[in-house]
């Protein structure tokens, strides 16, 4: 009897063990992560730098993480065909990573309940679509007090992709940087009207360098315009990735997108079933904005932009500090205020100072 | 010395089995590739063209991508068979888009059944007006329309992008490049649950089937063909080339705005600065891969829009890279063009007898 009753006990006991691990290997589920994006992944900018983070989910969690990637995804009609494709065949993490996906994201993610999804730079969320984006306008605040010191027409040149408020506010960000060491810079602006075409782009980098910018800024995705800053002898940044190997000697510095982190901590959070939808922006404190290494210029400059770095990670210095005034010289953000991020998010006005319309 | 002699008669039977001839080279020569990119190249053709089509969405997605280019490539095979050469498919489709995709915005709240079938009648209007152009610059200034077409194309997708960025932008879109979307009356219906197969897909095969009748059973149709084949005789029979001209360039026209609205109304739901990856142009390829008959385009819409699917899955499972499309898309036409050629005209090695070299 009591032989028999601790033999079941036992077996109760060991039952209840491998239950237990039964349920515990049913929650560390395996990631398959799936990725879009909008351009190749050779543009040497924004859709690779993305591609080094999901090589970075390979190699943080090894065997337990596979992942693949459909790149130059049009914006249209078919990404809504290529992310449901991701999920019908078993990834339960899926990063779109382009502002044009977020709405056939939402429309997938409806349909598959199960799925992770992370959209980068959109708006739209929902229990299963996460939101992500950084605060790149502080790389560029740094980029801006280097250019206003560097600066000796005291024009630069500026190549823009789409006046969205994320360019603008970029913009906006730079010559607030620049015009805090230098009240005498101008700027002069191209649409491209493309986030990736490296003939138009560097046509426009030369136009602007016609026009006498010797500081090349850019924000579309290939190294072209700071090429063609290189080959007519003036300096400028890259753009997404550091771009040193195709401009040693104009490279002043990049504003780099560092997603590794963030996409390592998304994977295992789906790892271990912690996964919720959340919004994160994160800049330079959180690693996610990184600045390439401050080359061509004097030390003093250096340091002045190592310093600006810092401070703008501790907070110190906030780019949108107020008083800002718009063009048509209302006050926007008031004294001893800073912007929030409401504002900062639906961007759609100059600051003054700035001569150039925003297409309309 | 290698040259080209004309065949005194070609094989019909060549001209319609050639684009099975190129399809069957190009399944070849795309096998070593993948081979040598270190796949299983059986693995690799199954998967770029079998496995997105083995299951009933994959099919449905494979009409949804076929729609644009087949009501595209109809109405240029029409133009091709009379030797006018419309290459600006993309900005008809583009002002077909703005057209239709206009009024949806202008009555951004109307709930009217009219509503969809008056967007049709603005999209075809808008694609007929951007044909009209090249078909004014032709017949009154003999300019060539490739040229004329082709450029207007860059007009049309920039004014697209000025309207979306401007007036047409959506206000509570955070300034973002995109009109508002489209009421519900103004949304294609899907006409099979659960995929997004719509009425655009439907009208491509009415489309099909109407040009067929037309090229085959109509006058204009006979026209056509004769104008194509043999400029002089329609002349001397009183056929006129003018009219061709503004036929063929109104009807691609119309076709190519449908199928832009279609697009917009359908799958995307609003007016972005890029609505088409290039539709017009690639169906250029599948009007001669369907020999510019309205059934063999049917075919040729259907394995471009494989190619498409395919080389997304390519890069899913296979991990290979994007360009792999543009390069099976690009050997088939190669392998098209040259059989073509072998087809009409015979190798000949050695200096000819008679002749100089001049041809």
């Amino acid at each position: 009897m009591n032989a028999n009753l601790v033999k079941r006990t036992l077996a109760a006991v060991v039952a209840t063990g491998a239950l237990a691990l039964g349920m515990g290997a049913a929650q560390a589920e395996d990631v398959k992560a799936g990725f879009v994006y909008v351009g190749p992944i050779g543009d040497h900018g924004w859709s690779y730098r993305h591609d080094i983070g999901r090589q970075a989910i390979e190699a943080a969690l090894g065997d337990n993480a596979t992942t693949s990637y459909v790149e130059s995804v049009p914006e249209g009609a078919d990404a809504e065909r290529v992310i449901r494709q991701l999920a019908q065949t078993g990834h339960n993490l899926i990063f779109t990573t382009s502002f044009g996906f977020m709405n056939p994201t939402v429309k997938v993610a409806k349909q598959f309940p199960n799925v992770k999804f992370e959209h980068a730079t959109g708006y739209k969320r929902d229990a299963n679509v996460s939101t992500y984006a950084a605060r790149f306008y502080e790389g560029r605040y740094v980029a801006g007090v280097i250019a206003g010191k560097m600066t000796k027409s005291n024009i630069v040149g500026y190549v823009g992709s789409f006046p969205i408020p994320e360019v603008v506010r970029g913009i906006n960000a730079f010559m607030l940087g620049a015009w805090s060491v230098n009240p005498d810079v101008k700027v002069k602006i191209v649409w491209a009207n493309t986030w990736y075409d490296p003939g138009k782009e560097g046509d426009a980098a030369k136009a602007l360098i016609d026009q006498g910018a010797d500081i090349m800024v850019q924000h579309t995705d290939s190294p072209a315009p700071l090429q063609v800053a290189e080959n007519r002898g003036v300096v400028g940044f890259g753009q997404a990735s550091d771009m040193i190997k195709f401009a040693p000697k104009a490279q002043l510095t990049a504003i780099v997108d560092h997603w590794d982190e963030y996409y390592v901590a998304r994977a295992k959070a789906v790892m271990d079933g912690t996964w919720e939808s959340i919004d994160t922006w994160g800049g330079i404190d959180s690693g996610m904005v990184d600045m390439a290494p401050y080359t061509n210029m004097p030390d003093d400059v250096k340091a002045l932009a190592e310093e600006t770095e810092a401070k703008i990670a501790s907070g110190e210095i906030h780019p949108f500090a107020g008083p800002i005034y718009d063009q048509a010289g209302e006050l926007r953000i008031k004294e001893g205020e800073d912007a929030t991020d409401e504002m900062l998010l639906g961007m759609d006005w100059y600051i003054k100072g700035i001569d150039a319309e925003l297409p309309k | 010395m290698v040259r080209l002699e004309p065949r005194r008669q070609h094989s019909q039977a060549m001209v319609y089995l050639s684009p099975v001839l190129a399809i069957l080279m190009t399944l070849i020569v795309g096998g070593i590739i993948f081979s040598f990119m270190g796949k299983n190249p059986f693995d690799a053709l199954y998967t770029f063209f079998i496995l997105p089509i083995n299951n009933s969405y994959g099919i449905s997605e494979l009409f949804v991508k076929a729609t644009p280019l087949v009501i595209i490539a109809i109405g240029l095979s029409m133009g091709f068979r009379a030797n006018v050469w419309n290459i600006g498919a993309e900005g008809q489709l583009t002002m077909g888009a703005i057209f239709g995709g206009g009024l949806a915005l202008y009555f951004y709240d109307s709930e009217s059944m009219f509503l969809l079938p008056a967007m049709f009648v603005l999209g075809a209007i808008g694609g007929a007006f951007w044909g009209a152009i090249p078909a004014l610059l032709r017949t009154r200034f003999n300019a060539n329309e490739i040229l004329t077409s082709l450029m207007l194309t860059y007009v049309a997708t920039l004014f697209l992008s000025f309207l979306v960025h401007g007036p047409w932008r959506n206000p509570e879109g955070f300034n973002f490049p995109e009109s508002r979307p489209f009421p519900d009356a103004g949304l294609l219906p899907v006409i099979y649950d659960g995929t997004r197969v719509h009425l655009g897909t439907a009208f491509a095969v009415l489309v099909v089937i109407a040009g067929w009748i037309l090229l085959s059973k109509s006058v204009i149709g006979f026209q056509l063909r004769v104008v194509g084949k043999a400029p002089q005789a329609a002349r001397h029979v009183g056929f006129r080339q003018k009219r061709m001209v503004w036929f063929t360039l109104l009807l691609g026209g119309a076709l190519s705005g449908l199928a832009g609205l279609f697009e917009v109304a359908g799958p995307i739901g609003q007016l972005q600065p890029a609505i088409s990856p290039g539709y017009g142009f690639t169906a250029i390829i599948v009007a001669f891969l369907g020999r510019l008959h309205p059934l063999g385009v049917l075919f040729g819409g259907l394995i471009m829009a494989l190619t498409y699917l395919g080389g997304e899955l390519a890069q899913i499972t296979l991990g290979l890279p994007n360009a792999v499309t543009g390069l099976f898309q690009g050997i088939l036409l190669f392998f098209l063009l040259a059989c073509d050629v072998l087809t009409k005209y015979r190798v000949r090695f050695g200096t000819p007898a008679a002749k100089g070299e001049a041809a």
